[in-house]
């Protein structure tokens, strides 16, 4: 087999793209940022729809990329990114350099930062919180406020970040409504005398037993739904979280105290994704994510040959749609360095 | 002294509409949880009310009354769940199964209980 691959980012779809590759033979270099591999899965402590641990994910991924045909840099800087006639140059850490044949650009999304919904009160408030921190505290099982004591009554904030014009972001991120409901049900059995409120626009349950953990989550569990986008959290004096919101059904504000509230954090293109798209001059959508060539069948071509996209850099992904979009790209890539660009 | 009653001076106090959720009393719903337990499973479709009889001809929306109750905002409940006729055509649409019905049932009697205490 010919051909030098380099994979941009040691995430989910990185890791995946990486073993494949490797496992078809070609000779693969993963690059990663961070000092270890596995990007946002190392936040999760629990995955939906079946609540499957981060961990044995993580273990799958390590295991894919126990490969001799793959080379690993982790904790680096790309300083340099160019294509020069097939091949690309890749300078990495002040000076290595690094021929590829194709890159597999992995390189994922960053979360929505919710300060930026200040109304919100993020940064703020001691006890809102937004969900990887839920998940941390679950993972370090201390699901605790500030004050020490456990909280009775959380609020779950749907659609942060996501489909709302005010923050540059009208896709959906498609990820957290089934999210809300997982921690919803985690918090529900974590503190057994507790009542969780989901604040929502939509319940988007898309996903293959979404709908199911939904269900279950209102006849198992006894979480509220509530439908209305929660417009401002105050703080009352002994540190009661204040939550307004129109109760859309009943057709009429409602005001709500809480101990907790976890913002539903959306997806956003990364920064490492915009630095490679400055790079090389790659498209973007309106969504910021990288546009692909076509949306039904080239999903993970872009528009520099020899360039493949794997994961959440093109769109919102579960982590069951980036490995497989993953294994699309190492498709796309072999019959690249096989047939070349058609 | 003759009390001055300013509301015939057109003088009102405004009662206000937001919910709060913290004076409600959600004793109603609770009962009705308990003994129909799909009462939860509701998602305010609105399946029950657009196949209504009594919906299509006064204004009576079980949709309303389930969040209502929910929410332990009980006095347009008490005004309008005696309208319904029990025809149970709600129960037949529900796209969750929900005993609609019986949760009107269930609703009187708490009413009455509550009434006398009993709940």
């Amino acid at each position: 087999m010919n051909g030098n691959v380099v994979v941009i980012g040691g995430g989910t779809a990185g890791m995946e793209a990486s073993g494949q590759l490797a496992r078809a033979g070609y000779l693969v270099t993963l690059l990663e940022k961070a000092e270890e591999f596995g990007g946002h899965l190392n936040n999760w402590y629990h995955l939906f729809p079946d609540r499957r641990s981060g961990e044995e994910v993580m273990k799958y991924l390590d295991n894919q990329i126990d490969n001799k045909n793959i080379t690993f840099h982790k904790g680096i800087r790309i300083d340099n990114l160019e294509k020069n006639k097939d091949k690309f140059i890749i300078k990495i850490n002040g000076g290595k350099e690094i021929i590829a044949d194709a890159i597999v650009v992995a390189t994922g999304f960053d979360l929505f930062k919710s300060e930026r919904k200040e109304e919100y009160g993020y940064g703020i408030y001691d006890n809102v919180i937004t969900s990887v921190d839920l998940e941390r505290k679950f993972r370090n099982g201390d699901l605790k406020l500030n004050n020490g004591e456990s909280p009775k009554r959380i609020g779950i904030v749907h659609c942060v970040g996501s489909r709302d014009e005010k923050v540059g972001n009208l896709y959906c991120s498609k990820l957290c409504c089934v999210t809300a409901v997982k921690q919803a049900i985690e918090i529900r059995e974590y503190i057994k005398d507790s009542k969780v409120f989901c604040f929502y626009m939509d319940m988007r349950m898309g996903g293959a037993l979404y709908e199911e953990l939904y269900m279950e989550a209102q006849e198992k569990y006894g979480v509220n739904f509530i439908r209305g986008k929660v417009s401002e959290v105050g703080e009352s004096i002994d540190c009661e979280l204040i939550v307004k919101v129109e109760d859309t059904l009943a057709g009429r504000p409602l005001k709500m105290e809480l101990d907790m509230l976890v913002l539903m954090a959306g997806m956003e293109i990364s920064q490492g994704s915009r630095d490679v798209e400055k790079a090389l001059g790659l498209k973007t959508g309106d969504n910021r994510f990288f546009q692909s060539m076509d949306n039904h069948f080239g999903s993970n071509i872009s528009n520099v040959d020899g360039l493949f996209y794997a994961g959440t850099c093109t769109a919102p992904m579960n982590i069951t749609e980036t490995i497989s979009h993953a294994r699309s790209a190492v498709s796309e890539v072999i019959n690249y360095l096989k047939n070349g660009s058609d | 002294m003759e009390v001055i009653e300013m509301e015939k001076f057109g003088f009102t106090i405004s009662t206000g509409r937001q919910i709060d959720y913290e004076s409600n009393d959600r004793r109603i719903a609770e009962y009705i949880l308990e003994k129909e337990p799909s009462f939860r499973l509701c998602i305010e479709c609105g399946g029950c009310s657009s196949t209504c009889t009594t919906a299509n001809f006064t204004l009576f929306s079980l949709r309303e009354l389930n969040i209502l109750i929910k929410r332990g905002e009980i006095e347009k409940v008490r005004e309008n769940i005696k309208k319904c006729m029990l025809c149970g055509k709600c129960t037949l649409v529900c796209p969750r199964g929900v005993n609609t019905r019986n949760v009107v049932v269930l609703t009187r009697q708490a009413l009455q209980k509550a009434d006398y205490y009993a709940i």
